[in-house]
């Protein structure tokens, strides 16, 4: 009898922990859903005052043109606060495509330097160097590019700008390239060893192989690492807020001053009413830049799994 | 044939195979030059430029003069508060849910969603954990603690507990992800021969396998204090403060002091940020950014370096060499 009652206590303890575990497990989950639903909901309310016209630009009287004039801008503290998200993506793309390129170039080479030639006494060393690279707080990247880089890259390029676009994508690079490399050099050690050796048996050359078989056979871990790349680099605040000089233009030009999405928040969050239209504008522009984010992680992993399950084949 | 061959391959002579082979092997070796060359330039010019800054009177008093002087005592004291809160939050959390995935959940498709939500929940941009702080943590759970607990305005404003909390929702898929691989490499046999005995799963778990995990778990914890201590966009609205003329600390019963969670703070990431950015004479505070910086990069960067050396030497007990 005795021993009955503690084995039902035994099997309640345990279906008790694994319940306990269970919430744990999708603890992630909920938060990804919490998530989303806490930007949404106040960035919806940004409807309630606003027109949604107003996210591409409003028709403003221009005192100087004398005239209505359509401005795409975002300056939430004039007499006529206008929201339009077209700077602000405009920046965050200026930023983020040429980092992703920079980044993707560079990564792809050091993954095939590590997979392809690297002696092990070499990864030994160059691995942990990527993580305490990657350990860099984005911060001080920020502060480096502000202190340093900025008006180097101003003497070199004499452009208009100290802090602009392409200054903050150099920073940006520079914190996705361990991600993007290690991403792309897990793809290409898994390629079976039989491919090399088929090339090799048909006479190509070493880099004949690299290039004609291992990096084509990686093609979607690759390109995966570069689409996860984007999305960190869309992401990345610290860096942009201090480096590309925040003002909201609409403009291609990768030397001029830009402010990306995330930039945005950070600067403006700090000093606004909550409740206020500009409020559910930040957490729109926030929205907005979590459904991209979100979709990239998600592309990028739905990739990689179909990479694995190909591999397992 | 012969004229497929042709068409693949086109003009390969011998020579430019050649050439082919040199550029690419030089290009990519100097690609691979280029972290490394990175990692090394940032730390020298904080360490040559900031190594003048640092004193014990640096280190340990207050911020003097409108900040312009002084030391940076309250940022290094606001940082270690909030990473021992953080991993207190996280740890548990992060190893419980590593725990379910790898020991219960089996690899269907619930363990396919809950892997790709860690993942993806590791890419949200930080500034956008920033925004959920607020509107989650202080706005919805702190204003309805208040409202139910009638606290007046304790948990409905930025402190350091939902700072906090706001980075250990941030370092999660750093923990989980680092435990679970420390539970895969306990070899499977050790379970089915504590099983064997007559162990519960639960009693497996607890004596066998997470005991031989202390090593990696212990490297995923260090990792995300170090990840937290360097983040500084989830905390700008949620706690941080430009200046506070004290410590946040707060002296139960009237003696013992303990950090004050429902206290703003400061940090050191958010200092460099600030003085680099927003200081009055940001000239004249040059010495103040570097000299913050370096303590911040010296932090992270030994953190990380603990970590490293940690897994290796765990990795090479469980008898996986390979970094």
């Amino acid at each position: 009898m005795d021993h009955k009652l503690f084995k039902k206590d035994v099997r309640f303890g345990e279906w008790l922990i694994q319940k306990l575990l269970l919430v744990a497990g999708i603890s992630s989950m909920l938060i990804i859903a919490l998530i989303f639903v806490f930007l949404f909901k106040e960035a919806v309310r940004f409807f309630g005052t606003a027109n949604p016209l107003d996210l591409i630009g409003k028709w403003t009287y221009d005192d100087w043109e004398g005239h209505y004039v359509f401005k795409m801008m975002w300056q939430s503290i004039s007499e006529v606060p206008k929201y339009s998200l077209l700077p602000l993506i405009c920046g965050s793309f200026l930023v983020a495509f040429p980092a992703t390129i920079i980044s993707g170039v560079l990564g792809i080479g050091c993954a095939i330097y590590l997979s392809e030639l690297a002696p092990p006494r070499v990864r030994e060393i160059l691995k942990p160097t990527l993580e305490l690279l990657a350990g860099i707080p984005s911060v001080v990247i920020g502060f480096v590019m502000l202190a340093f880089i900025a008006t180097f890259a101003q003497n070199i390029f004499h452009t208009k700008f100290r802090l602009n676009a392409f200054v903050g994508s150099l920073g940006v690079a520079l914190a996705v390239l361990p991600i993007m490399i290690t991403i792309a050099e897990d793809a290409m050690r898994a390629v079976p060893k039989e491919l090399r050796d088929a090339s090799y048996a048909l006479g190509a050359t070493k880099w004949q192989t690299v290039w004609g078989t291992v990096v084509p056979a990686a093609v979607s871990g690759i390109s995966a690492a570069i689409i996860l790349g984007f999305g960190r680099a869309l992401g990345e605040t610290m860096i942009v807020l201090m480096a590309t000089g925040n003002a909201a233009l609409v403009t291609g030009n990768i030397f001029s001053s830009v402010r990306t999405m995330t930039a945005n928040i950070a600067a403006e969050l700090g000093s606004v009413a909550q409740g206020s239209e500009h409020y559910y504008a930040l957490f729109l522009v926030g929205a907005v830049l979590f459904t991209f984010t979100f979709g990239l992680n998600l592309v990028s992993e739905l990739v990689l799994n179909k990479m694995r399950q190909k591999l397992r084949m | 044939m012969d004229q497929a061959l042709s068409l693949n391959l086109p003009k390969l002579t011998s020579r430019r195979i050649l050439w082919n082979e040199i550029v690419s092997d030089v290009l990519v070796r100097f690609f691979a030059l280029i972290p490394l060359s990175a990692l090394a330039f940032i730390m020298y010019m904080i360490v040559r430029k900031g190594a003048g800054t640092i004193t014990w009177h640096f280190l340990t008093q207050m911020p003097l003069n409108g900040m312009t002087e002084g030391g940076i005592f309250p940022c290094i004291f606001g940082t270690l508060a909030i990473t021992l809160m953080m991993i207190l939050m996280a740890l548990p959390l992060g190893v419980a849910a590593a725990i379910y995935l790898t020991e219960f959940s089996g690899h269907g498709m619930f363990f396919r969603v809950i892997r790709a939500a860690v993942n993806n929940l590791a890419g949200v941009p930080s500034i956008v954990f920033g925004l959920f702080g607020v509107g989650f943590f202080i706005l919805f759970v702190g204003r309805n603690l208040d409202h139910v607990l009638k606290t007046g305005m304790l948990f409905g404003q930025p402190c350091m507990l939902w700072a906090a909390a706001t980075l250990a929702v941030l370092v999660l898929p750093v923990i989980i992800v680092s435990t679970e691989e420390a539970l895969n490499a306990v070899p499977q046999s050790q379970r089915s021969a504590s099983l064997a005995l007559g162990a519960t799963k639960w009693q497996t778990i607890w004596n066998v396998v997470l005991p031989q995990a202390r090593g990696g778990i212990l490297t995923g914890a260090i990792l995300s204090i170090s990840r937290g201590a360097g983040e500084t966009a989830p905390i700008l609205f949620t706690g941080c403060a430009y200046f506070l003329p004290r410590l946040p600390v707060v002296h139960l019963f009237g003696v013992i002091p303990i950090v004050n969670p429902f206290d703003q703070f400061m940090e050191l990431s958010y200092h460099i940020f600030i003085m680099a950015t927003q200081s009055l004479d940001a000239v004249k505070t040059l010495p103040i950014q570097y000299g913050t910086t370096l303590v911040l990069i010296s932090l992270t960067f030994l953190l990380n370096l603990t970590a490293i050396v940690f897994r290796i030497h765990f990795r090479k007990k469980m008898g996986t060499v390979s970094i």
